[in-house]
């Protein structure tokens, strides 16, 4: 299990240095990097000086090498809006997009495993039909858009709960709901799938003429399989449960790192912006790492092949 | 499977069906816009701000209600369609040939070319589709205008890497087929062999993938637009739409409303669609 916690780790160096590739090209092909580091009126003895102090005079390899060490060193440069270091920025606002994301992961689960499971079990029944029908509705509508009827109605109409911010549970509800339900209808279609192949599978019959209770053999059984084949599609989901959380969080106010890439490219702070990128691609790999060593973790075959 | 069996099989399926129709409802309201619609979306009707639908206590005149301009919404929702449309196919258009090229690349050639594309596309993977996109927007800057062309560009570079990843993983299955070595043997060149003779093998994957992914261009073409970082006014675009509703939503629902319903049928009309033709076509695909 050890070998294969480090192998899978070491997996993961490729992509983070093809991400600090990316990261180098990104900042050049929008013009001349410095002009984003200096005031709009900038002489050109300024522009000049600032060239040479981050050292973009230098030849290409040698910027990037230049970059790399600031990368590992966690060293972004500064935040043309904020004039701070890019980097504290974005982890200050760490907790609130992982606690949103962790939220809705919760929220997904709870809806999407009862539904799963009762619209395989009972297949073709009006259950699976409503089941099928919400999923393919909510894989259509954007999760924003659930978010702004959600405060129309609860928030506004109702006055159940608070429109925006982050103060308590009682403003992350509407959010994590928001950004659940859209995971929710990828999990139970999936959950339904595999549940569905795998009862016709013989050991299921083989248990059920053991005189086991049908119930126990879907929940003890399929559930159990079911589930080891919906975990890796969790994994892929990480990226987009992100990318959904960037928008998610504008509609709520919900001060996190999505929103604060948001601003960063309406004032074009460059900086925070590709802190921003890293830190999410960082939270997706170590996402998918967990999700890989979990899967190996219940699943033997995995773990020494 | 020929054009006419495809339409025969069609008819016979009311998921298909039903996404059909409302894929070209869709494009009907696109360009009959003006034909529909005698009233300029742009145009302000100051005295009717905020006109509520006309089931709801509005008038004939605008049956959908108005925004705080006093724009008819029924008008500007039809011209919104034209905007989503055109960046949701043009922006797929980039991602296909950019993802079909690095695919049948890596597929094809194996070897180091495979090694180095593969690990390309497990970077891409690593960032959210729309957060690449608000990175490449926050590098590339406002270019004045409405901003399309920008859109698609966008949306186009960030959205191949399911292409890459579907047609290398069939490519790597149709190269090892018999006749691509027969072809090979006669010493047909590369370029023709991966255009005639494995390109057609994996298109049914490819014409699926296009249809779901006009979907998500769409949806994050309304989220940037929404954001104010797509489409800029005075062009009419959902997302644009949407901003506003959220706004007035205290005292206008069908602000937010009516824009958010326009998106999902027109991305529920591509996913039926690509639903269908993934059963219809059959490809091999795990997505």
């Amino acid at each position: 299990m050890l070998t294969f916690i480090v192998m899978r780790t070491l997996q993961m160096v490729p992509p983070l240095f093809g991400l600090t590739i990316i990261l180098f090209v990104l900042l050049r092909i929008g013009g001349d990097p410095v002009a984003h580091l200096v005031h709009p009126d900038a002489t050109p003895a300024e522009i000049q000086q600032v060239r040479e102090a981050y050292g973009f005079d230098r030849p290409w390899v040698e910027q990037y090498v230049r970059q790399l060490t600031l990368i590992v060193t966690g060293d972004f440069g500064d935040s043309y809006r904020y004039r701070a270091p890019a980097m504290p920025l974005v982890l200050e606002r760490l907790p609130a997009t992982l606690e949103l994301a962790l939220a809705s992961i919760v929220i997904a689960l709870v809806i999407a495993i009862p539904a799963g499971i009762l619209s395989a079990v009972y297949q073709n029944s009006w259950l699976d039909v409503l089941v099928t029908v919400t999923s393919t509705l909510g894989r259509a509508m954007p999760n924003f858009w659930i978010g702004i009827m959600l405060i129309l109605v609860v928030a506004v109409q109702l006055r159940w709960l608070p429109v925006a911010g982050r103060d308590g549970l009682a403003h992350l509800i509407l959010p994590a709901i928001t950004l659940g339900t859209s995971l929710a209808t990828t999990i139970a279609r999936l959950l339904r799938s595999s549940l569905l192949e795998i009862m016709r599978r013989e050991f299921m019959t083989t248990a059920r003429a053991k005189g086991l209770r049908y119930w126990t053999v879907v929940l003890r059984h399929g559930l159990r399989n079911a589930l080891v084949a919906s975990v890796t599609v969790l994994g892929l989901q990480v990226a987009w449960l992100l990318g959904g959380s960037v928008i998610v969080e504008e509609v709520f106010a919900w001060p996190g790192i999505g929103r604060l890439m948001v601003r960063s490219v309406l004032l074009r702070d460059l900086t925070l912006v590709q802190a921003g990128v890293l830190v999410f691609a960082l939270i997706v790999m170590v996402a998918n790492l967990l999700v890989d060593v979990t899967y190996a973790f219940i699943n033997p075959r995995i773990r020494f092949s | 499977m020929n054009a006419v069996k495809v339409f025969r099989s069609l008819l016979r399926s009311p998921v298909g069906l039903i996404g059909a129709l409302l894929v070209v409802g869709a494009f009907v309201s696109a360009f009959g816009a003006g034909w529909f619609s005698a009233i300029d979306p742009t145009q302000f009707h100051l005295r009717n701000r905020l006109a509520p639908p006309v089931w709801a206590g509005g008038t004939w005149e605008f049956p959908l209600g108005t925004d705080q301009l006093g724009r008819d919404i029924a008008s500007r929702l039809m011209h919104g369609a034209r905007v989503s449309l055109m960046v949701g196919v043009l922006g797929v258009a980039v991602s296909t040939l950019i993802g079909v090229t690095i695919g049948l690349l890596a597929g094809y050639y194996r070897g180091w070319v495979d090694a180095v594309l593969s690990r390309l596309i497990d970077t891409f993977m690593a960032i959210p589709f729309i957060v690449l996109a608000l990175a490449v927007i926050a590098v590339i800057g406002p270019q004045g205008g409405d901003n399309i062309t920008l859109l698609v560009i966008v949306l186009g570079v960030s959205g191949w890497i399911d292409f890459a990843r579907v047609v290398r993983g069939e490519t790597l299955g149709v190269v090892e087929l018999e006749y691509v070595e027969a072809v090979r043997a006669l010493g047909q060149n590369r370029f023709w062999i991966l255009v005639r003779h494995v390109l057609p093998n994996v298109s049914a994957s490819i014409i699926v993938l296009v249809t779901l992914n006009v979907a998500s261009v769409i949806i994050a073409e309304s989220s940037l637009s929404f954001l104010g970082l797509g489409v800029q006014p005075p062009t009419v675009t959902w997302g644009l739409m949407l901003a506003d509703g959220r706004d007035h939503l205290a005292t206008s629902w069908w602000l937010a409303t009516f824009p958010g319903i326009a998106i999902t049928l027109t991305t529920l009309g591509m996913i039926l669609l690509g639903d269908w033709l993934r059963d219809v076509l059959d490809p091999r695909m795990m997505t």
